[in-house]
């Protein structure tokens, strides 16, 4: 085999690569004296052009992360529809939805040429904690609105520091503070295991799993981590039921979690459970597990599960499932990350309503922050959302639900944890 | 001690995974001296396949043969369409194609059949064999798979004209070519078997790890260090190597190193080898005439 180039294609490279330098330079160059001057103009577009509100967002529809793609999808095809309807009073929307590959150089990259090209009025729904925090200086520095950011982190709740960056789904710390209340009630003396992945999202919820739990923290007695390149978690599994633990709280992206359940069930480990709501998905977690090894399994929700029976009667799971059906038949309904675009949109618009004709980068900003008990109707029976200039965090509380070999049902005795 | 067990044998498990697929590298190696970066890949869509098949309503037996001849032809295609011209470029230049390869076929698959996990049906039963707690019927089934692949390479390389053949161009395709061998059909047949095998291996581990665009993603690092360890021309090195990086794993994860760290001892001995034995411990040394 050989591995070592010639003379002359080596010199061909180092050229082509010096070329290439040169050529990034520049454009780093251009791009920073545009990043100057950006805010006039968008401004301008947001005040000038009333008719259509222009609105940014960077997705991973190719890469690692593309499941996701999904989301901005469903998301354009609400606007879509919405457009039909006669838009948001009078105005119709535009979204401009572009790719990162889950990149966030690609993400900056594509935000600048968004804000400064495009002249959107703001971001919304960027998704991945990666991404996001890549864009988030630059946005915030601009005065250009970071709406509804679609990942968990807990730090997007930050209005003091960055007061245009405002996030979406319920914040890993509440979830596990969430788990942690309950145990530290129902469950006094648990000796607790965790399975975590090795990033923001199993450290944020192993973080609010302990605040939760107050002065019983030191309960928590086995804790393994686990890569998303392990091909399995079974090592770690084994390794938390030696510990002796009689509580499992199982902090895994799906297909993990699925093995993790499986292989607990397997070598004779019956914990109480609790699952991360990140996989607490019937069809695609439960089902490949195995139902009968999922019985009891704990998690929290905050809005209806398509895959789960119990809302095929739904209304608002119905008036879902016709949208879907109407603008894309191509898409699958049983996947959650559809009604969860759904739902986003529908807060979007909702903002848009409350700006009524001042659609100022300012008063979207506001009017973000100014969310009252908004309950989109795909979301559980007694959450709303809820916001405030001092409250970035759209959610207050989640449904502690329990698996009862078919579906969710919410436990009695716990009903609605609050924060 | 039961935890230690536990370990052992959940590292068997894994390591008959990384052994499969690295049957199917050495294979590959063997005929081409070339490390393909997209068998994983391969034997990820073949896995998909198989799961249609089964999906559409063929029995599991009729989609996993179905499966093999698909991946056979497959190999087969993909050598003539893509690599041969690549043939005569400079190794970089392939190890690129290889790697483009790799990227195509991650995303053809995703934009086929989706990104949920999906579980595949496995051959075995469901309940571990005698009762134990340690290791399941499905696990033992691929160690078994496994073991029967590495007899039935051995046996072609060893005892049939095709195998000799086959061996003579790997190692000089230019004589080989005088004394009549057709190389470039050898290869072709090189790149079937190979995708036949990692076909095996992909539906040997689905019911495992589940089926999803990112399901090889990881295996392949590992069955990279299994093949480096054993060494990269050797079948039995491979299988080997897969067993040993499986339990080492775990074993290190769990009591050494923690789990934070368990990907980094395949990457470490991944360079270890390199730098101390490059040959593997079964591979034959590589000599160069100058």
């Amino acid at each position: 085999m050989m591995l070592a180039p010639s003379p002359s294609t080596s010199q061909t490279v180092s050229r082509s690569v010096l070329l290439a330098c040169g050529a990034l330079l520049g454009f780093v160059a251009v791009g920073c004296k545009h990043g100057d001057s950006s805010e006039k103009p968008g401004d301008k577009a947001a005040a000038a052009a009333p008719a259509e509100i222009k609105i940014g967002q960077t997705m991973p529809y190719s890469g690692p992360a593309s499941a996701y793609g999904t989301i901005g999808k469903v998301e354009a095809a609400y606007f879509q529809k919405v457009n039909k309807e006669g838009g948001v009073n009078g105005h119709s929307i535009n979204l401009v939805s572009v790719d990162d590959g889950y990149n966030p150089a690609k993400a900056i990259e594509q935000v600048r040429k968004l804000v400064e090209q495009d002249q959107v009025s703001f971001i919304f729904q960027s998704l991945g904690t990666p991404s996001n925090v890549a864009i988030q200086p630059y946005l915030n520095t601009n005065k250009v609105p970071q709406l509804f950011v679609a990942t968990g982190a807990t730090r997007w709740n930050d209005p003091e520091h960055f007061p245009w960056t405002i996030g979406f789904n319920p914040s890993y710390e509440l979830e596990g503070s969430t788990y942690g209340r309950y145990i530290a009630t129902h469950q006094p003396g648990a000796k607790i295991a965790v399975l975590y992945q090795n990033d923001d999202y199993g450290k944020d919820l192993l973080k609010g799993l302990k605040a939760g739990l107050g002065d019983q923290a030191k309960s928590v007695i086995a804790e393994a981590t686990y890569e998303v390149s392990d091909p399995t978690v079974d090592s770690q599994v084994a390794t938390l039921k030696a510990s002796g633990a009689d509580t499992f709280v199982n902090v895994t992206t799906p297909k993990f979690a699925a093995q993790a359940i499986r292989k607990a069930y397997d070598i004779g480990w019956k914990p109480k459970q609790y699952l991360s709501s990140v996989s607490g998905s019937v069809g695609s977690v439960l089902t490949p597990a195995g139902l009968e090894k999922a019985v009891g399994i704990n998690t929290v929700g905050y809005f209806k599960d398509p895959t789960d029976k119990q809302w095929d009667d739904d209304p608002a799971m119905k008036e879902w499932r016709a949208f879907m059906k109407e603008s894309l038949p191509e898409l699958s309904t049983s996947d959650q990350n559809n009604t969860y675009g759904y739902i986003a949109a529908q807060t979007m618009i909702q903002v848009l309503k409350q700006c009524g004709d001042d659609l100022s980068r300012a008063n979207v900003m506001k009017q973000a922050a100014s969310l009252k008990g908004f309950a989109p109707p795909l979301l559980l029976p007694g959450i709303a959302l809820d916001t405030g200039p001092n409250d970035f965090s759209l959610f207050e509380r989640l449904l502690l639900v329990r698996f009862n070999g078919t579906t969710f049902v919410p436990v009695a005795d716990a009903a609605v944890v609050s924060k | 001690m039961e935890g230690l067990l536990h370990q052992v044998f959940a590292g068997l498990a894994n390591g008959a995974i990384y052994a499969s697929l690295a049957l199917a590298l050495v294979m590959i190696y063997r005929v081409t001296h070339f490390v393909n970066f997209a068998q994983g890949e391969l034997a990820l869509c073949s896995t998909y396949s198989a799961w249609a098949l089964i999906e559409a309503g063929a029995s599991y037996w009729v989609a996993f043969v179905v499966t093999v001849a698909l991946s056979f032809a497959m190999g087969v295609v993909i050598e003539r369409v893509v690599i041969r011209p690549a043939s005569r470029a400079p190794a970089l230049s392939v190890v690129i194609v290889f790697i483009g390869l790799m990227v195509a076929l991650n995303s053809v698959a995703g934009w086929i059949f989706g990104y949920s996990t999906l579980s595949f049906p496995s051959p075995f039963p469901a309940e571990p064999p005698f009762g134990n707690h340690y290791i399941g019927s499905h696990e033992l089934g691929v160690i078994a798979v496994t073991l029967g692949m590495l007899g039935l390479l051995y046996v072609f390389f060893r005892f049939t004209t095709l195998g000799l053949v086959l061996r003579a161009v790997a190692d000089n395709a230019e004589s080989s070519r005088l004394v009549g061998i057709r190389v470039e059909r050898m290869l072709g047949l090189g790149w079937g078997l190979a995708a036949a095998i990692g076909a095996v291996a992909g539906i040997m581990i689905a019911p495992i790890v589940f089926l999803d665009p990112s399901m090889m993603s990881g295996v392949m690092l590992y069955a990279f260090a299994a093949a480096l360890l054993g060494g990269i021309d050797s079948p039995i090195g491979a299988v080997v190597g897969g067993f040993i990086v499986g339990v080492l794993e775990n074993l290190m994860g769990a009591y050494v190193i923690g789990t934070e760290l368990k990907l980094t001892v395949a990457l470490v001995l991944i360079v270890v080898v390199l730098v101390v034995k490059p040959s593997g411990l079964f591979g034959q040394p590589v000599a160069a005439r100058v």
